[in-house]
């Protein structure tokens, strides 16, 4: 078996790891680390027995993936206190949503930028909110600036010029010149309210679901459904609610991008369901899933999401949603594109999927316009 | 074809991949004398590689890659495909390991006690820790100190030793040849020349030790000692670390712990004799 595999059945099922050699453990390793699962391995892996080195290695990326959840939480709560005074109530989105909600798939998961979705008709306030507070604009360049705004779902990114964290500020999913148009009022609107502070010290100190000892603690934050929002009106962080964040996760997976570190975004994917649902025969989830995917635009790639997540993690999905669809095998194999070695494979795959993800976010005219503009400066 | 190496620098496993023949059989060779990996597992994988298929043999660059890559790295020319290996090795520790806390330094030691010498490129850190390494001290690195974060002993990581410019010939008059590898000339560095260290450093590898002593040598600066306060060993400690950020509060707990029990001076000489001699006077004061 190849390492992707290793991979796979030991994100699936931890004991399947049982007997691996030292070599093979070294291309799960290298390959879980081109994928920027270490850490996710490492958790799940942290009760079955280890080689000593594998064990050490593990333990450190394990503690290493906490650090970077205090960072994330506490980069979240800085941009709280930015926006706070204008009274704007950022959604979190990605990485730090699962983190603050104590999701099972936060547990060793790296966190890189901080990633938040406010209503567009205050992404002006917000912007200038942030900049006073101490973030800079990356890309300073005019074309870049005038495309991100117009034609993005984001500003361009933002970094901090003392803590060097970067920002994604979101008004949307997908970009505007991509054909699914999300909803994104319902979105804002159904999102919930996260209580206290992203940056709860004492929930930290007991573990956000990383022992430090590769022991696992049990996740208390995620009490999902919504938690009500604090009395006395004093503004907190949001989260999207369970339905929108899986259409979210498996739009940025299928509906942008070209599936770059997608096998880490399926796994996010397969523990939402697993999470949400109360398994194949929890008809109202499912129900609600699908249509809050219709409602925006997302279902194809929301049903794609399924499908791959229950055939590469064997997530518990009603047998309606099952089956294959064309086309999925391929990205299948783009998302298990990495030998051995650790080394990208299937160079024509991903070269069809890299050409896919700009026609996917903007109409062909557009793109040659674009790709000339970008060629000749 | 992929050509590969595996073996073990202290507490890092290490597998070398290579799209070309001649660079990994010149690692095999400078490191025929250090251990497998524990249990066959290498805890990092370096690769170097084409960046097309077709120029392994039409215009050779070496890319720098491995778990960890930075984007736009320059490649460089094959015939500096030992020292692509060796700094995409060291890629893979600066940016990937976690096990202790990494100060880009070098560290000698005698009786269980080390010296840890901190410095940039030039600072003459490597020449001063690999002459040290041929008298009565065991190399313990040249590159990284990896220091513990519970126990505050550093790990030793005796890696080839990377000689640059004037202390190539130094330290060739000292050794013998077979501990050299191929002079490579015309580096972004300058001419490089890797030194094997002496049999102690790679037999004793896993013996840790403990610093009583922190040097910032400044080669080329004025003769003389500086006694460097703990705040300022402490800054400058976390400058040159390549994981204090990523690591968190335990690599704050092991660094303020560090600085405030073990003394930190500031050395300033013109020759690599003059240094050694200065870290000797300084040893003798330290209680060595």
């Amino acid at each position: 078996m190849k390492a992707m595999a290793h991979l796979v059945a030991a994100l699936r099922d931890p004991a399947s790891v049982a007997g691996l050699s030292g070599p093979q453990w070294s291309a799960l390793m290298s390959v879980a680390r081109g994928e920027v699962l270490l850490g996710t391995l490492a958790h799940r892996v942290a009760d079955q027995p280890l080689p000593g080195s594998v064990a050490a290695e593990l333990r450190a990326a394990l503690a290493s993936a906490n650090q970077a959840q205090i960072h994330a939480l506490w980069e979240a709560e800085m941009c709280h206190r930015a926006l706070s005074p204008l009274g704007i109530t950022p959604v979190l989105l990605k990485g730090t949503a699962y983190a603050a909600a104590g999701l099972p798939n936060a547990a060793g998961r790296q966190i890189g930028d901080l990633d938040i979705l406010v209503p567009r008709d205050r992404l002006d306030e917000a912007e200038a909110a942030l900049i006073s507070a101490g973030w800079e604009w990356v890309k300073d360049d005019p074309y870049d600036q005038a495309y991100y705004r117009e034609h993005m779902h984001e500003l361009p990114p933002l970094i901090h010029k003392t803590r060097d964290r970067m920002i994604d500020v979101h008004h949307t999913i997908l970009p505007l010149t991509a054909k699914p148009r999300p909803d994104v009022a319902a979105m804002l609107a159904d999102a919930v309210a996260l209580l206290g502070d992203a940056y709860p010290p004492s929930r930290l100190r007991e573990g956000s679901g990383v022992g430090l000892n590769g022991e696992r603690t049990r996740l208390v934050f995620g009490s999902f459904p919504p938690l009500t929002p604090p009395a006395g009106g004093r503004g907190t962080l949001q989260i999207l609610c369970p339905t929108d964040m899986v259409c979210h996760a498996a739009a940025h997976l299928f509906a942008d991008g070209d599936m770059a570190g997608g096998l880490r975004n399926l796994w996010d994917i397969h523990s939402l369901l697993s999470e949400f649902s109360g398994g194949k025969d929890d008809d109202g989830f499912w129900q609600d899933l699908q249509s809050r995917a219709q409602q925006h635009q997302l279902w194809p790639a929301v049903h794609r999401a399924i499908r791959l997540s229950h055939s590469l993690f064997a997530t518990n999905i009603p047998s309606a949603m099952a089956g294959r669809v064309r086309h999925d095998k391929y990205y299948r194999i783009r998302m298990l594109a990495r030998d051995d070695w650790g080394r990208e494979s299937h160079r024509l795959i991903r070269l069809i999927f890299y050409i896919r993800s700009h026609l996917i976010r903007m109409p062909l005219p557009m793109l040659l316009r674009h790709l000339w503009t970008k060629w000749r400066r | 074809m992929t050509h590969s190496a595996s073996f073990r620098v202290g507490p890092v496993g290490f597998r070398i991949v290579s799209d070309w023949r001649e660079p990994v059989r010149q690692l095999q060779q400078l490191y025929g004398a250090y251990p497998a990996p524990i249990a066959g597992v290498a805890t990092a994988t370096a690769r170097i590689e084409a960046a097309r298929p077709w120029r392994r043999w039409l215009r050779p660059a070496v890319h720098i890659r491995g778990d960890y890559i930075i984007p736009d790295a320059l490649p460089l020319p094959l015939s500096q495909g030992l020292l692509s290996a060796e700094m995409a090795m060291n890629l893979q520790v600066a940016l990937g390991w976690r096990q202790h806390m990494l100060l880009h330094a070098s560290a000698v030691e005698q009786g269980g006690r080390a010296i840890i010498m901190v410095g940039a490129s030039g600072s003459g850190k490597s020449t001063l820790a690999a002459m040290l390494g041929e008298g009565d001290w065991r190399l313990l690195g040249d590159e990284f100190a990896m220091l513990g974060l519970d126990d505050g002993l550093l790990a030793p990581f005796p890696r080839l030793v990377s000689l640059k410019n004037e202390s190539i010939a130094e330290m060739a008059a000292r050794v013998s040849v077979d501990r050299l590898g191929p002079l490579i000339i015309g580096t972004p560095k300058g001419s490089i020349r890797h030194l094997v260290p002496r049999a102690d450093a790679i037999a004793r590898m896993d013996e840790p030790a403990r610093p009583v002593l922190l040097l910032f040598p400044g080669f080329g600066e004025q003769a003389g000692l500086r006694a460097v306060a703990p705040s300022e060993a402490f800054m400058r400690l976390t400058d040159s670390s390549t994981n204090y950020v990523a690591l968190g509060e335990p690599a704050f707990v092991a660094l303020t712990r560090l600085v405030r029990d073990v003394p930190a001076v500031a050395i300033g000489y013109a020759s690599g004799a003059q240094g050694v001699a200065a870290v000797e006077a300084l040893w003798a004061e330290v209680g060595g």
